[in-house]
């Protein structure tokens, strides 16, 4: 942890470079991340939209160095704060892992232990991760529940006392227990109904103005994801297809395959006018680099002839 | 969708609407918990009524745990409910039949399943999942209709002709929900009861499942029962959207009625809470305790002095909403669902200050 460099204020918290990640089989080796390059900037909410397999959850394990075997990075560079992250050893990687990037994971709520009570796991972070003393561990720990208000009583309670959403919570505030400069939630509320959703993603929303943390945010729900995010990429078989600010993406979307993730989503007021969404079996294939349409608004363009229509609507 | 006497204050009669194609009256199905000799039960359906019109889609919306699933599998004759009639084309099929459904009540009816990967036998080829269905049913005759039946089957959902071959396992999700429905419609249903249908697939791909499903109803007169928890897509595919909590209905209407002036707070919340670009970043957290409780524990009805259905705090009673063809109604706010049940749902976990 002596070695960082502290980087200037403006400079981006995470910034990946030509990334490409390979899972070699034994017959034969898929690119599941593909040259791909984008910029965290400090407080800055980024989404990485795109379907499941499309290589996004591959792209942000690489990034917490959490690939195994047959996953290998294969080129490119993620840079965290000015250090290159592929170079670090195991135990500069512990020291990174929580304290300065966090993450949580989809079914993040089964992943607290079920035979101890929630209380017990957060203090563990402290004592473990800070060398707190088990009393001082204890009253950060409650402190960090009503961070996301949940009561502090509830540091007694075993995991499946809570409700879904609340074990959710529990997650959240453990991930920002150290105070980490980037969070990365891969389909954090996918489990979850509207409601709940909803009240969490505000909750994170809070956390993140109060704390400052930026966000590497993953999901396939694009709604979601342009209500929450600064800024965002839509990733298609490996590669990204379009990046943008959010409510320019949602406004003005450009790539074929961004506008058939946003009609997915219909709307919930106006005429309902018929959509048509991505044609059963359209693929795109050797998809080029993004080239900027606007100032910010990066497009990887559509080859003449693709056909892309669904279909009879 | 015809127009006939609105199903609203009605809840007296045990007879089936004349257009309607399928009616519940008074469905309650209680699951049991606990051990063996535990009498505890769970009211997943409370008393539902119900009406599925010919050649409508209506949705049935709610939160997981709302029993809308448990309606479809009461209706498919997988659960048996409790107390209540389910008539078919007007008959009361659980006398008619009481122990199990008919061959002819299962062409009749069809379900498709939330997971198309769970439903298909991932080593049969497409055309045995077809020809299996068309055959047991006894819609063609002979190798020559069948070979039309499937190729007709094919070209209605979409999929190319040369998939016939193909095995399950190699399909898509999308691909495969449309396998489901094609060998659905090979029993040529009146009826076709949809279980989250696109939840689970790719979103690029849903909206051309929801495209499928107006068209079957706008080309073949089905009726469906599209059950889902997602309210865009209910408002986009389906003429009437009921909406669910806790195992009873709460309001049903034209869906672009109901979804433009929500009467119930459930409602209110339910579509409050749907990501909405538009409108980013308006969560209300005042707004939402408010309106839980009035969802569990309601003060005054607004519809208090309707001269058609008085005020209860006990009856589920049903006042009319907005003109008469929006076909919109609103259970009365007074009434309370079981408290437990209610809060279980409404999964109140935050503690406000």
């Amino acid at each position: 942890m002596s070695t960082i460099p502290s980087s200037p204020d403006d400079a981006p918290v995470l910034e990946v470079s030509d990334l490409s990640v390979e899972y070699h089989g034994e017959y034969r080796t898929v690119r599941a991340v593909d040259r791909v390059s984008f910029q965290i900037g400090r407080g800055e909410i980024f989404g990485l939209a795109g379907e499941s397999g499309c290589g996004k959850s591959t792209a942000a394990n690489a990034i917490m160095r959490l690939l195994r075997p047959p996953a290998v990075i294969t080129g490119g560079s993620i840079r965290f704060r000015g250090r290159d992250i592929l170079t670090l050893d195991a135990e500069e990687l512990r020291a990174l892992r929580w304290r300065e990037v966090a993450m949580v994971f989809q079914s993040a709520m089964n992943s607290l232990n079920p035979v101890m009570t929630v209380g017990d796991q957060i203090v563990d972070i402290f004592t473990t991760h800070e060398g707190l003393s088990k009393s001082k561990a204890r009253a950060r720990a409650a402190e960090l529940l009503e961070l996301v208000r949940i009561d502090p009583a509830r540091l007694r309670s075993y995991p499946h006392q809570l409700s879904g959403g609340m074990r959710q919570r529990v997650v959240i505030a453990m991930a920002v227990a150290l105070r980490p400069h980037l969070l990365i939630m891969d389909e954090p509320t996918t489990a979850l109904d509207v409601v709940v959703q909803q009240e969490i993603m505000a909750q994170i929303a809070e956390l993140q103005r109060e704390l400052g943390f930026s966000v590497l945010f993953i999901t396939h729900d694009m709604s979601l994801m342009i209500e929450l995010s600064h800024r965002m990429a839509v990733m298609y078989a490996g590669r990204f297809v379009e990046t943008a600010d959010a409510k320019t993406m949602f406004a003005d979307p450009r790539h074929p395959y961004t506008r058939a993730l946003i009609n997915a989503f219909p709307p919930l007021s106006g005429p309902v006018a018929p959509l048509v969404g991505l044609g059963e079996g359209v693929r795109f294939t050797d998809i080029p680099d993004l080239r900027e349409e606007q100032p910010g608004h990066w497009v990887a363009p559509v080859p003449v002839g693709t056909v892309i229509d669904g279909g009879r609507s | 969708m015809s127009i006939s006497a609105p199903a609203t204050g009605t809840r007296a009669d045990t007879e089936a609407v004349p257009d309607a194609v399928i009616s519940l009256r008074g469905l309650s199905v209680d699951f049991p918990v606990g051990g063996l000799f535990s009498r505890t039960v769970v009211r997943a359906l409370r008393s539902v009524d119900l009406d599925l019109e010919r050649g409508e889609i209506l949705a049935l919306v709610g939160e997981s745990g709302s029993g809308k699933s448990t309606i479809a599998r009461c209706i498919a004759r997988l659960e048996r409910p409790t107390a209540g009639q389910i008539f078919v084309d007007g008959v009361d099929v659980l006398r008619s039949e009481p122990r199990r459904a008919s061959r002819e009540f299962r062409s009749k009816v069809q379900m498709i399943f939330q997971d198309p990967f769970g439903s298909l036998n991932p080593a049969h080829r497409v055309q045995q999942f077809l020809e299996r269905a068309a055959r047991l049913h006894g819609r063609a005759k002979g190798a020559d209709q069948m070979r039309e039946l499937v190729a007709e089957l094919m070209a209605t959902v979409d999929l190319p002709m040369d998939m016939l071959d193909s095995r399950a396992f190699e399909l898509s999700g999308g691909q495969r929900q449309r396998v489901s429905i094609a060998r659905a419609l090979a029993m040529d249903p009146e009826v076709i009861l949809a279980d989250e249908p696109t939840s689970m697939l790719d979103v690029s791909v849903r909206i051309g499942v929801l495209n499928l499903m107006r068209r079957l109803r706008d080309e073949r007169g089905i009726s469906m029962l599209f059950i889902t928890h997602d309210l865009a897509s209910a408002r986009y595919v389906a003429d009437r959207t009921t909406v669910m909590f806790a195992g009873e209905l709460v309001e049903s209407g034209a869906s672009t009625a109901l979804m433009a002036r929500p009467a119930h707070p459930y409602t209110q919340l339910l579509l409050s809470a749907v990501p909405n670009p538009l409108r980013a970043g308006s969560y209300d957290p005042d707004e939402r305790a408010r309106l839980r409780a009035a969802v569990l524990d309601s003060e005054s009805c607004p519809f208090d002095g309707d001269p058609n259905q008085v005020c209860s705090r006990t009856e589920p009673v049903r006042h009319d909403v907005g003109p008469a063809e929006d076909r919109h109604w609103v259970r009365c706010h007074l009434y309370r669902p079981a408290a437990d049940v209610a809060s279980r749902a409404l999964a109140v976990d935050t503690v406000e200050g």
